[in-house]
Formats: C-alpha cells, sequence, structure tokens
C-alpha cells in the first residue's frame, strides 16, 4: 500500500509543536525556558529546504539570545520576565 | 643740544638719576639689603649733585646775558589751537623741558646738595625702622619731582613737579602708617594742599589764556607785547591766584595748618621737605613768575602782608609749643613768611637768598632734632629733656650754630639773608619791616628757649631713657657738621657792599629778575644810606640779643617763671597754646561742614539714591517679573500643560496595554492572530456557504 505519511499528519504535529511553544513562551517567567521553548516553535516550519535555514537560524538565534540574556543578567541580576519591564517609559 | 656744555647739555639727567632709584625701590627695593638701598639712593642723588655742580660751573662760565640754557626732550602736550582773551590765535603747547637759569641752578644746588646731605643722615637714622627701602624709594621719588620742579620750562611740567612733591610728602608723612595720627596728618597735608593747587591751576589757565603761552621764558616778551598796564586786573588775578598755591604748598596763612601735623612724619622727612625743599617752592614759584607779580602791586602788597602776618602768627604760636619739632614746624611757616615778605616788596632775590639759607639752617635744625630725639629713644617734649649738651655734644654745639644762624647773630647766614629783606621791607613800608622786626625777637626767644630747655638747665630726662643716651652715629653727625658750616658760611656769598663785599649771590639771581625791572619805576637801593642800613642791623640785633637774654632769664634763671606768666596771662595764654584755635575754627567752618554734607548726602544717598531709585527700581522690576511670571505660568506655559493633559487624557487606554511584559505583548499578538484567524475562517464559511 501507499506507506507515506499523508500531509495531515505534519501540519497537525507542526500545529502542536507551535502551540506548545507559544503556551511555554506566555507562561513561564524565566527568559532561558522562554528561549528554549521559544526555539521550539521553529520546529513548527514545514519544507526540507526550509528545514536547513530554520537550523541556521535557530543556531544563530540561541546565540544572539543567549548574549542578550547574559547582558542584561549582569546589568539588572534578574532572569524574570515580568521584572523585565523597562520598555514601558 | 650739543651745541651746550656737557652738564648744561644734559640737565635732564639730574632728574632722571633719582627716578631710576626710585622705580628699583618700588620693583626690587623688598629685596636688597640696606647698604645696597643706601648705595643706590644716596649714589642716585649724589651724581645729581655732580651734576648740578657740573651745570653750575659751565652756567658762570657764560656770560651773565646767555645764562638761560633750555633743552626740550619733546612736546609733551602738542599744539593745541584756542582763542586767548583777546581773540588772538594762540598755540597751548606743554614742552617736557628743562631751562636751567641762576634761579634754577641756585634751586638744584640746594636741592641736591642738601638733599644728599639728609639722605646720608637717614641711613644713621632710619637704619632700625621697617620699610627701609620704601623710606628711600619715597625719598628719591620727591628729588626727582622737586627737581622737575625747579627745572621745568613751563608752568604745566613745573605743577607736575609741584603735584609731584605733594603726593611724596604725602606718603613721607604717613610713613609710619600704623600710626593713626600719621596718616590723618598725611591727608591733612594732602587735603589743604589741594586747595592750593586748585588756585594755581586756575592761575595757570588764566596765564594761557591771557598771554597766550606758559613758557617762562616766553611771559616776559609775552607781557611786553601784551601792553599791560600796571595793575591790570587779570594780571592781578593771575598773581593772586598763583599766590593761593604757594599758600597751601609754602604754608602762609590761611592754609599753613597742614604744616605742623605733618611732623608725624619722620625727622630726616621733616628737614628735606618741611624745611629745605618743598615748603619753599610757592617762593620760587613766585620768584619765577615775578613778570607778573611785578605788573600787579595790589597782589605784591598782598604777598607782603601775608607774609608779615604769617610770620608773627607763627613764631608766637612757636613760643609757646613744648614738642622739640612743633617749634620748628612754626618756625618754618614763620621763616616762609619772611620770604614772601621779601618777595611781596619786590625783593625777589633776597627771598631767595633767605631761602637757601633757611635751606642749610632749618634742615640742620631738623636733623639736630632728630638727632636728640635719636637719643632720648623718641623723646619729643621739651619738658622731658635738659641738660643734654655735655651728653650729646657734637650735636649740641652743631644745633647751636643753627639757631645762632636763625636768631640772626652776625655773621651767621641768617644774619645776612633776614636783614636783607629787613631791609628791603624797611624801603617799602615801616609796618611790615616792624612786624618783621618783632618777628626777629620772638625768634631767638623761641629758638633759645628750645636751645635751654632740650640741652641747659637740669635734666627732666625719663629715669630708664637717661642711660641710654648716646651721640649719634658718624652717618647722622658728618651732615650735621656740614650743614653747620653751611650755615655759618652761607651766607657769605652775599656779603653786603657796606661791609665791603659784592653781593655776588644776589647779583647772581639779578638776570632772572632785571629782564622785568623796566616795570619797577624807582630803582632799589639802600635804605636812605649806608647808616641807615648798619643803624637798622643794629637795631634788630639789639633786639635778638635781648629776645636771647630773655630766654635765658625764663627758662635758666628763673624756671618758675614760664608758669607764672602762663598762669598770669591766661586766656590769652590758653589762646596761644591752642594755636589761636585756628584748627578748631577750620574744623568748625569747613570740615565739619564739609562732614555735615557728606552726611547730607550720605541720607540723600541712602533714602532718595538708594530708597527710591535704586529699592524702586529693584521693587518694580519684580512686580513686573511677578505679573509675567503669572502669564508665564498659567497663560503659557497652562495652554501648553492643557494640550498635553488632553493627549494625556486621551492615551490612557492605550497606555493600559502597554506594560512592557514582553510576554502581554507576545499574549497580545496570539489574541490578536487568534481573533484574525477566527475571523478569517468565519467569513471562509459563509462565503462558500
Amino acid at each position: 500500500m501507499n506507506a507515506t505519511i499523508p500531509t495531515d499528519y505534519y501540519l497537525w504535529l507542526s500545529l502542536a509543536l507551535f502551540t506548545i511553544g507559544v503556551i511555554g513562551v506566555l507562561t513561564r517567567r524565566n527568559v532561558i525556558i522562554i528561549l528554549m521553548v521559544f526555539s521550539r516553535m521553529w520546529g513548527s516550519v514545514d519544507g526540507q529546504v526550509f528545514a536547513i535555514f530554520v537550523i541556521t537560524d535557530a543556531a544563530a538565534e540561541a546565540a544572539v539570545g543567549l548574549g542578550i540574556i547574559l547582558a542584561f543578567f549582569r546589568n539588572r541580576e534578574t532572569l524574570l520576565a515580568d521584572e523585565m519591564d523597562m520598555l514601558k517609559w | 643740544m650739543n651745541a651746550h656744555p656737557f652738564f648744561l647739555g644734559h640737565v635732564w639727567l639730574i632728574p632722571l638719576f633719582p627716578l631710576l632709584t626710585a622705580a628699583a625701590m618700588l620693583f626690587i627695593g623688598r629685596r636688597l639689603n640696606n647698604s645696597a638701598v643706601n648705595a643706590l639712593c644716596c649714589g642716585s642723588v649724589f651724581a645729581s649733585f655732580i651734576f648740578s655742580v657740573g651745570a653750575f660751573l659751565q652756567l658762570i662760565a657764560l656770560p651773565s646775558e646767555e645764562r638761560l640754557v633750555t633743552s626740550v626732550l619733546f612736546e609733551w602736550i602738542p599744539a593745541l589751537p584756542f582763542h586767548m582773551l583777546n581773540g588772538r590765535l594762540a598755540n597751548f603747547v606743554a614742552d617736557f623741558g628743562f631751562q636751567i637759569d641762576p634761579l634754577s641752578c641756585v634751586m638744584i644746588l640746594i636741592v641736591t646738595g642738601v638733599g644728599f646731605l639728609i639722605h646720608v643722615y637717614s641711613t644713621g637714622y632710619m637704619a632700625h625702622e621697617g620699610g627701609y627701602y620704601r623710606f628711600f624709594g619715597y625719598l628719591n621719588l620727591f628729588m626727582f619731582s622737586m627737581l622737575i620742579l625747579v627745572l621745568a620750562n613751563n608752568l604745566v611740567m613745573l605743577f607736575v613737579g609741584w603735584e609731584g612733591v605733594g603726593t611724596c610728602s604725602y606718603l613721607l608723612i604717613g610713613f609710619y602708617f600704623h600710626r593713626k595720627s600719621a596718616s590723618d596728618a598725611g591727608k591733612k597735608a594732602f587735603i589743604v594742599n589741594r586747595i592750593g593747587d586748585a588756585g594755581f591751576l586756575l592761575g595757570i589757565f588764566l596765564t594761557s589764556a591771557l598771554l597766550g603761552t606758559i613758557r617762562f621764558a616766553e611771559i616776559g616778551p609775552a607781557l611786553a607785547a601784551g601792553h599791560f598796564a600796571m595793575g591790570d586786573p587779570l594780571l592781578t588775578a593771575i598773581a593772586l591766584l598763583f599766590f593761593v598755591g604757594a599758600t597751601g604748598k609754602s604754608a602762609q596763612i590761611p592754609l599753613y595748618v597742614w604744616l605742623p601735623d605733618a611732623m608725624e612724619g619722620p625727622t630726616p622727612v621733616s628737614a628735606l621737605i618741611h624745611a629745605a625743599t618743598m615748603v619753599t617752592a610757592g617762593v620760587y614759584m613766585v620768584t619765577r613768575t615775578n613778570a607778573i607779580y611785578q605788573l600787579a602791586p595790589k597782589a605784591m602788597a598782598l604777598v607782603a602782608l601775608v607774609g608779615a602776618v604769617t610770620a608773627l602768627f607763627a613764631a608766637s604760636i612757636g613760643v609757646v609749643q613744648t614738642d622739640i619739632k612743633k617749634v620748628l614746624a612754626y618756625s618754618t611757616v614763620s621763616q616762609l613768611g619772611y620770604m614772601f615778605l621779601a618777595c611781596g616788596v619786590g625783593a625777589f632775590t633776597a627771598g631767595i637768598f633767605h631761602l637757601m639759607t633757611h635751606a642749610f639752617f632749618k634742615g640742620l635744625l631738623f636733623l639736630a632734632a632728630g638727632s636728640v630725639i635719636h637719643a632720648l629713644s623718641g623723646e619729643q617734649d621739651m619738658r622731658k629733656m635738659g641738660a643734654l649738651s655735655k651728653k650729646i655734644p657734637v650735636t649740641y654745639w652743631t644745633m647751636l650754630i643753627a639757631t645762632l644762624a636763625i636768631a640772626g647773630i652776625f655773621p651767621f647766614a641768617g644774619f645776612l639773608s633776614k636783614d636783607l629783606i629787613l631791609g628791603k621791607a624797611y624801603e617799602k613800608d615801616a609796618l611790615l619791616w616792624a612786624i618783621g622786626y618783632f618777628t626777629a625777637g620772638m625768634t631767638a626767644f623761641y629758638m633759645f628757649r628750645l636751645i635751654f630747655m632740650t640741652f641747659h638747665g637740669t635734666s627732666r630726662v625719663d629715669h630708664d631713657v637717661e642711660h641710654h643716651i648716646h651721640e649719634s652715629p658718624k652717618s647722622m653727625l658728618i651732615p650735621l657738621l656740614i650743614l653747620a658750616g653751611l650755615s655759618i658760611a652761607g651766607g657769605w656769598l652775599s656779603w653786603p657792599e657796606i661791609f665791603g663785599g659784592n653781593s655776588r649771590f644776589v647779583r647772581f639771581l639779578e638776570p632772572v629778575i632785571a629782564t622785568t625791572q623796566l616795570a619797577r619805576p624807582e630803582p632799589t637801593h639802600g635804605p636812605g644810606s649806608p647808616h641807615g642800613e648798619i643803624y637798622l642791623m643794629l637795631l634788630s640785633e639789639g633786639l635778638v640779643v635781648l629776645g636771647i637774654c630773655f630766654a635765658w632769664y625764663l627758662y635758666i634763671k628763673r624756671t618758675e617763671l614760664p608758669g607764672k606768666i602762663a598762669k598770669s596771662l591766661g586766656g590769652f595764654y590758653r589762646l596761644v597754646y591752642h594755636k589761636y584755635y585756628v584748627d578748631q575754627l577750620y574744623d568748625a567752618l569747613f570740615v565739619n561742614r564739609a562732614k555735615d554734607l557728606g552726611l547730607a548726602l550720605g541720607v540723600f544717598d541712602t533714602t532718595v539714591i538708594n530708597g527710591v531709585g535704586v529699592n524702586g527700581a529693584g521693587w518694580l522690576t519684580r512686580f513686573i517679573s511677578s505679573l509675567s511670571m503669572w502669564w508665564d505660568t498659567w497663560i503659557v506655559d497652562g495652554s501648553i500643560r492643557l494640550g498635553s493633559r488632553i493627549v494625556w487624557l486621551f492615551s490612557y487606554p492605550v497606555r493600559l496595554i502597554q506594560d512592557g511584559l514582553v510576554q502581554s505583548y507576545m499574549l497580545l499578538i496570539v489574541v490578536g492572530l487568534i481573533g484574525f484567524l477566527g475571523y478569517y475562517f468565519y467569513l471562509g464559511h459563509h462565503a462558500v456557504r
């Protein structure tokens, strides 16, 4: 029989990963966790060529994101997202 | 300039030497030790003296009518055209120029010669004083100013020197500036002199306006060209204005009050400035402008009268003074009176002759008095002296010689000059002669009173001062000895004709006067006959001896008598003792009125200028600015703040969602995304259906 996996499955997996990512980003306080689950959202991206791009992109993002977090921690000594509210002003 | 022999062509160097050392004292004096100051300051004056002697020798080598050498260094005030009083156009020019003629030659010899001796004396007298370099700097500056005064070839430059000596006088009277009496005396001298100087300055203006020149050499020709009548009112005005200046500088009634107070200065200053040189500047100035005076007989009469009255008046105060320097100060005022008496009766040369002899013997008297004060550790009160003749013999003998000279004992210098004046006065007016004659007796009395109280009788010296008494150092005694020699022989320069002399000094000065001799109708000669002259001399000698004997009787023989006499005279004694209350009178009439005016102006200042003007303007500015501030706060700022407040109000809901939390923004994005997606699917469903 046809042994191929139907496209719907990819889409549902993508949706699940994306939703988990969004919920994680919205609910966690620690920015490292947020960065981590944010990376999961990349997993929802489809297409073989795009996947290659995303691997590169994700690596870059992780490096930049961790750099920002490190710099921020040195200044404010906190990793909690709800204490990072200076943009308001 | 090279046309003249060296010294005559380089007259300008004479004032330059002391100026340079005065400047050196000003800039580096603090860093020099006393011997360097001595070398510089005495050396410069000695150089001036050498140049003066050189100029004198070269001047007398010239024929008598060529004895006027002018050297103009540059035009100080360049030509300014102006209209003279007679409407003609003239140029106002003030040279920086020097003139040397017999008169200025005599003056520079006196100034540099006596000045040098006093400088040397000061090295001993001031040795232990603070501000040593400052003292010598001022003294040199004085020498410069005085030499400018006597060497000037025009009135304005004379005035420069005139003011310069006034300034130095002020500085030196107030030399002990930490003593209030000294600084007050300095101010008094300065202010009283300003009154005289105002007159002198007006006189210079009027001279320029009337004659169109201020050069001495051109005054005579201008007078001749102007065809002025004898007693011309404007010339009389000039002469009187000049005399106002002379009364200030030369301490004559009514402006003599500063000179006694000037004794607050160090004693060498009293000798140099307030006896020998500066105070005689008035006599010099009157003699220098004698051409004008001779056309103003009324002014001359006033000069003679003021001189005679001052001579008598000051002598009478001198009789009762107890401060050794005050006696000499009043004596100086009195002797200056003689000089003006001489000028007033037309005997200008006799006035200058007395000026010279006076410089010798009065300079010596002051220096000797300084030596006495030095010996007594600063004591000036003659009531605390006595019996000093054995302890300080050189001072005693030199002072005695000077006293004999000023008293007018034959043949000391003072006798010859004073009797020359009295003789001339007798020719003119018996009353003037009588005043001068009587004053001569008083002079002998108060001077020998000074000698007897200081050197003879019993010692009244304070016990703790007594064993410190010492003769002064050589640097002080040698000037005393030289001046003593001059006090004896200085008068012989003009040995009178009746004693077989030739009046050489007076003849030497004659050219300065002779140019205007035309104006004077009657030629001068002895009083009636040679016998008359001898007779007058014997008369005054008799009075002088009487005065000395009287002093001896009162202050040696019957020492209790002066007190009794003072008591029996009562009110009159107190009047004289308090100097006729002239200071108090001036205080009441002028000084306190000036102070009242100052106070009134002060009140005007605080109430009107300060109260109404300054404070009013300040209040008004504050009031206007408060209005402006209200407008600014409520209208200008208010309108802006109103606008911003409205924006702020409307922005309230927007601000609610901007909480700065990255997760809430994300939530909004997600909610928005879901909303949009929901809407999209909703629309999609309906469209499909």
